[in-house]
């Protein structure tokens, strides 16, 4: 709508980019700033749900067993609470997701931790704690079915999902 | 379903014993570890017309299946019979059974008459020449014909093992579908042998883990439907279900009810950590029984009601931990090497059964309740989630295979660690919950 805000969100994101990630490509691949028009809701469209989802990213990884943010975890929810920041009709929704191996009841608890980490730390980035709902899926919801560490390390996730406008 | 199972049993009558009452010699002492299970004969039971011979050969089958599959009894084909049983009352010929080794011989015979369907039957003590107990007859509906023959094999196996029967039992569970990805779950209910499947929810939601209530009436289960996990109670005959309401903002799961049946123990995961809470169903009051930063989760009650056992992440790593069932301080039980999860106490009292996670496998064993004595019965790349026989001689649980295609389905295996088999499920299985032997 307003092409201006995007501009100047778009900005305010390539900052914060270079200035707290070692790896400013971490924030996501090729990203905007292309000279093609810009399409409400498509992925080249900085306000959209699909820009959030793929140039922002909207998961995070963990280690087996742990729920501490790594380095590339903390940029790239940094980057989730810049756009949250600038997108403040959104409200969202952080899932927390374990691998395969454990029982799963423990999962389901750890699954709650990832999420509650990432939520946390888009908190302490001032994104409004009324916005950020979390929930755990424990092992029930694997993206990737491989029984190897190469689909584990994917599933142990925090995924960051927009639930919505505030504004309806 | 309920009405069947409310209205089975019009009469259980011991019939008049022709010949001594006491038990022979014949016993199994399953304590002392059999390996070589004792021989038995379950000829047709006797149909005393031609509307019930479908439902003598079919009880007769279910009754040596019952036995059978304990793998403590070896059945005696009808091949090697040397005497046929052609009426209930006449002497048995024990000479022919003693031929062909038959320690054990079950008689019986079946009457019906319209809907309604009489089940008489015998155990013998072949070697002594003796009746073991006394003869019972059982009437019902036909349409409870399975019932009423596990309950013949309850009787036979306490008879000869002096320990209760686990076959006139229930077990819930989830009905499993679809691919790891996008699998299906739906809330299920069955005999413990995997007979009679009835649905329970469908699968709009991921439901986890149900959990019979002491007598069987209720199961307490996790689901989804509201977009996060929290906790239902469902009335197993009117399939109708309650949530159990926590704070808003928090999510519940792993729900067990108290022996007595009035209250439950559960995980609420509050800002990302999971504590035990105990809430009394009547007013849905809840109180906190941990407060660590851990994790705890999994909690089972002892049979007397007075202690807690738990796993616990509190030492860095997941543990089992008893508490009093008030709260209070833990004790760790668990020492060895791996993981430990998902304790379940023995309905006898003598045993935790648990899941354990070591060097990229997983086990289900058990250990007495301090700890002692761990047993590793199982082991394969993912088992998990133990429950007990209402004897306490048998658990079940879910295996996992592994990769790309992995399924889920249920298993059971004795406590002495042999007599792995699975469970016959129509779909994929998981989280069993074996509930009470039903009156």
């Amino acid at each position: 709508m307003n092409v201006l805000g995007k501009i100047l969100a778009l900005g305010a994101l390539s900052v914060i980019a270079a200035c707290t990630s070692n790896d400013p490509s971490a924030l996501g691949g090729g990203g905007p700033g292309g000279s093609g028009a810009i399409v409400p809701g498509s992925p080249s469209d900085p306000r959209s749900p699909a820009y959030f989802q793929q140039t922002v990213g909207d998961r995070v990884l963990f280690s087996v067993d742990q729920s501490t943010l790594t380095p590339q975890a903390q940029t790239t929810l940094q980057g989730q609470a810049d756009w949250l920041m600038s997108n403040p009709d959104f409200v969202a929704t952080i899932e927390g997701h374990a691998d395969e191996q454990g029982t799963r009841e423990y999962n389901l608890a750890l699954g709650a931790r990832r999420a509650n980490a990432a939520r946390e730390f888009l908190i302490s980035r001032g994104v409004a704690g009324n916005r950020l709902k979390t929930v755990s899926y424990g092992k029930e919801r694997p993206i990737e079915i491989c029984s190897t560490e190469e689909c584990y390390s994917k599933n142990r996730r925090a995924v960051t999902v927009l639930t919505g406008s505030t504004l309806g | 379903m309920m009405k069947l199972l409310t209205s089975l049993f019009v009469g259980l009558t011991l019939l008049s014993a022709p010949v001594h009452a006491q038990s022979g010699p014949l016993r199994l002492e399953i304590d002392e570890g059999i390996i070589e299970p004792m021989p038995f004969a379950v000829p047709n039971f006797v149909p005393d017309g031609p509307a019930a011979a479908q439902y003598a050969q079919d009880i007769s089958r279910v009754v040596a299946a019952d036995l059978t599959g304990t793998g403590l009894f070896r059945e005696i084909s009808a091949d090697a019979f040397i005497s046929r049983v052609s009426s209930f009352d006449a002497p048995v010929q024990f000479a022919d059974w003693k031929a062909i080794n038959a320690q054990a011989l079950v008689t019986g015979a079946v009457n019906v008459s319209g809907k309604r369907l009489t089940v008489r039957f015998r155990v013998w003590d072949v070697f002594s020449g003796q009746e073991l107990g006394e003869g019972l007859q059982l009437a019902g509906t036909t349409d409870g014909w399975r019932r009423m023959a596990h309950k013949v094999s309850d009787q036979v196996y306490s008879r000869i093992t002096g320990e209760g029967g686990y076959f006139d039992s229930r077990v819930a569970f989830v009905s499993e579908s679809g691919p790891k990805n996008q699998r299906l779950k739906r809330l299920a209910i069955m005999d413990y042998d995997g007979a009679n499947v009835q649905y329970l929810t469908d699968s709009a939601a991921i439901v986890l883990a149900p959990r019979f209530s002491p007598t069987g009436d209720r199961l307490l289960y996790t689901s989804y439907e509201s977009g996060s996990p929290r906790i239902y109670v469902l009335d197993v005959g009117r399939v109708k279900k309650q949530e159990l309401k926590t704070q808003d903002g928090t999510m519940s799961f792993s729900p067990r009810f108290s022996p007595d049946g009035r209250s439950i123990v559960y995980s609420l995961i509050q800002g990302g950590n999971t504590d035990l809470w105990k809430m009394d169903l009547a007013s849905g009051q809840s109180v906190r029984l941990t407060n660590t930063p851990a994790i705890e989760t999994a909690p089972s009650y002892s049979p007397d009601g007075s202690q807690i056992v738990f796993e616990s992440d509190r030492s860095g790593t997941p543990q089992l931990y008893v508490m009093p069932s008030g709260g209070g301080e833990p004790t760790r039980i668990s020492f060895g090497q791996g993981r430990y999860g998902t304790p379940v106490w023995s309905p006898r009292g003598d045993l935790i059964a648990f899941t354990k996670q070591n060097k990229g496998r997983f086990h289900i064993g058990v250990m007495r309740t301090n700890g002692d004595e761990e047993r590793l019965l199982t082991s394969s790349f993912l088992d998990e989630g133990p429950t007990w026989s209402p004897n306490g001689r048998v658990i079940m649980f879910t295996r996992e295979t592994q990769g790309a295609s992995g399924r889920s389905s249920l298993y059971s295996v004795d406590i002495s660690g042999r007599n792995l088999r699975p469970v016959r499920t129509p779909d994929g299985g998981s989280d069993p919950s074996w509930g009470p032997l039903q009156n």
